[in-house]
């Protein structure tokens, strides 16, 4: 019987058993090696070509030449206003939906896996045709134009599904106890929500927040038709801008002799990344919001 | 005083409690008991309609406080668990600071000042005798107490609302012996001044803590309450063989 088989081979490991094991574990090895090395390999490759035109001035200088000379300060402006417009939208309206669809409505009803349907339908959209919606509805139908308004509108809603899916995820992992202790101390829904569940599930929540401004400082192609690339510093919300990623986009096809810059530029996108990174790990770890275990220590 | 009438507990249309019907009375400990599934907790959830937060859970027939409904005695659920405290099996403190734990529900339930609050905290840590050990870290999460310093920051915390009542769900069976000890001694200390009804599987602590005690059975797959009465009596005799042959250890 091959049960048995089984069974005799399980306790007296062989030779022949050991070998795919070995095998198995320097594979694996090897690909956690080779995801690793490749992340090192771009961030050494954009460093080395970029930092020898990183200084101080160049995060705050306009740009000049069309990036040839002059530094990145209106971009990193409008960058952050971008972002800003973005976030204003996006964490209260996704924060709202993650909430209503699960402690308000049942989680198997039709319309939550209706809604969640649609939203993963939303997040397998690419990104350019958000950008071709933005630019009809934002730009042209509500006047918008191009502007930083639009373009912050435009990520909004991209980055939406994300932040939508991955709050309700952060508030679904909050342990029931928490909600049956709270009610048992005679707190209501709302008390329930806010004073125990949503500051429980912050940390999840921060981490969605975090990847949503990862994939909204990565953009490109959304902005194109509707922030615009227009170089200067924006006056106001409804001028146009040019992010980061436009800006890198457009030094490396389109300007001559502007790779240095757009490494350059590279190289402060990612440091802002790492840094919104950890800034926010060091918030939560000062709000003494980091671990979740109910257990007791002893 | 608490009492049921002929409460029924329902899953999803399933029935796993009938006819349940017995008194709590003022300042003393009814314990219940009985072999696992009969419906104690179901029973326990009933009382501070804890139930309406369980799926498919229904209620029906009576629940009376000091002789009212507990509709007519309470405007609503939160009312109502703000003087029915509820202590669970597994300890649960939030994931916050010790003070904030006691302090979250204090806050919700009226209009405290600083040093009220501060007072309530050093009077119910001293009640569960816990002061001692936690007074110089109440900014500490609570998290980082050990299991049965937990089960009694979870007593404290519902003490602070100053209930009539407190349910405890087999609250020493996720503890060491001598935590367990310690918040049994705590219950035995409370005597008089709450009412409690505490589910144990533990015969030997209901004998040693309650005046009364309910035995739950299961018959044809339903959950009942076989027997009502004095614990000490129920030990010594009873007229159900059932109920004999349980409280002697011999079966259940
Ligand atoms: N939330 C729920 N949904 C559906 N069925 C439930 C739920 N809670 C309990 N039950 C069922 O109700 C019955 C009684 O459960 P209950 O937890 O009240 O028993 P118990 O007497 O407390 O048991 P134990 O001593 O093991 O804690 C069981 O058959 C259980 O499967
Ligand atoms: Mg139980």
């Amino acid at each position: 019987m091959s049960g048995g088989r089984f069974h005799a081979s399980a306790t007296t490991p062989t030779r022949r058993h050991q070998i795919p094991e070995f095998f198995t574990a320097v594979a694996v090895w090897m690909a956690a090696g080779l995801v690793v090395a490749t992340l090192a390999w771009i961030l050494i490759d954009i460093a080395v070509r970029g930092i020898s035109q990183l200084s101080p001035s160049f995060l705050i200088e306009g740009v000049e030449d069309a990036g040839r000379a002059g530094g990145i300060g209106p971009v990193l402006f409008s960058t952050m206003l971008i972002l800003m417009v973005t976030l204003a939208l996006a964490i209260p309206l996704s924060l709202a939906t993650a909430i209503a669809l699960t402690e308000r409505v049942d989680q198997d009803s039709r319309f939550a896996r209706n809604v969640r349907r649609c939203l993963d339908v939303l997040a397998g959209v690419p990104s350019i045709v958000f950008g071709l919606f933005g630019n009809a509805f934002f730009a042209i139908m509500l006047g918008l134009g191009y502007s930083i308004l639009t373009g912050g509108l435009t990520l909004a809603c991209m980055v939406l599904p994300i932040l939508i899916r991955t709050s309700e995820q952060a508030i679904v992992a909050v342990p029931n106890e928490y909600r049956y202790a709270a009610a048992a101390l005679g707190l209501g829904r709302s008390a329930t929500l806010f004073r125990v569940v949503l500051p429980a599930a912050a940390p999840a929540l921060m981490a969605g927040v975090v990847l949503s401004i990862g994939r909204a400082l990565a953009e490109t192609a959304a902005l194109i038709f509707t922030a615009g690339y227009v170089a200067r510093r924006p006056e106001s919300l409804l001028d146009s801008g040019r992010s980061l990623s436009v800006h890198i986009y457009d030094m490396a096809m389109n300007v001559p002799g502007g790779g240095s810059r757009a490494y350059a530029t590279a190289c402060v996108l990612v440091a802002l990344l790492l840094a919104i990174n950890a800034t926010t790990t060091l918030l939560l770890h000062a709000a003494g919001l980091q671990g979740r275990s109910v257990g007791g220590k002893g | 005083m608490i009492s049921t009438q002929k409460l029924s507990i329902s899953y999803h249309g399933r029935t796993v409690l009938r006819n349940a019907s017995l008194v709590a009375e003022p300042g003393k400990v009814l314990a219940l008991v009985g072999p696992s599934g009969c419906g104690k907790s179901s029973f326990l959830c009933a009382l501070n309609r804890m139930t309406d937060l369980l799926p498919g859970a229904r209620v029906s027939g009576q629940i009376t406080f000091d002789g009212q409904g507990i509709e007519e005695a309470f405007a609503s659920p939160v009312e109502l668990r703000r003087n029915v405290g509820m202590i669970f099996q597994k300890p649960n403190p939030f994931a916050m600071s010790i003070r904030r734990n006691i302090e979250l529900a204090v806050r919700e339930h009226g209009r405290h000042s600083r040093s009220d609050r501060q007072r309530i905290i050093e009077s119910v840590l001293r009640d569960v005798g816990l002061w001692d050990e936690v007074h110089d870290r109440l900014d500490h999460s609570a998290l980082e107490l050990s299991g049965g310093q937990q089960q009694r920051l979870c007593i404290a915390r519902a003490l602070a609302l100053k209930p009539q009542v407190l349910l405890m769900d087999e609250p020493c069976s996720a503890l060491d012996p001598i935590a367990a000890d310690r918040v049994e001694q705590l219950i035995r200390s409370m005597r008089g001044q709450y009412t409690i009804i505490i589910v144990t599987h533990n015969l030997a602590q209901a004998r040693r803590l309650a005046d009364h005690m309910a035995v739950f059975w299961i018959c044809e797959g339903v959950g009942e309450i076989i027997e009502y009465g004095e614990t000490e009596s129920l030990f010594r005799s009873s007229a159900n063989p059932l109920v004999t042959s349980y409280l002697s250890g011999r079966s259940g």
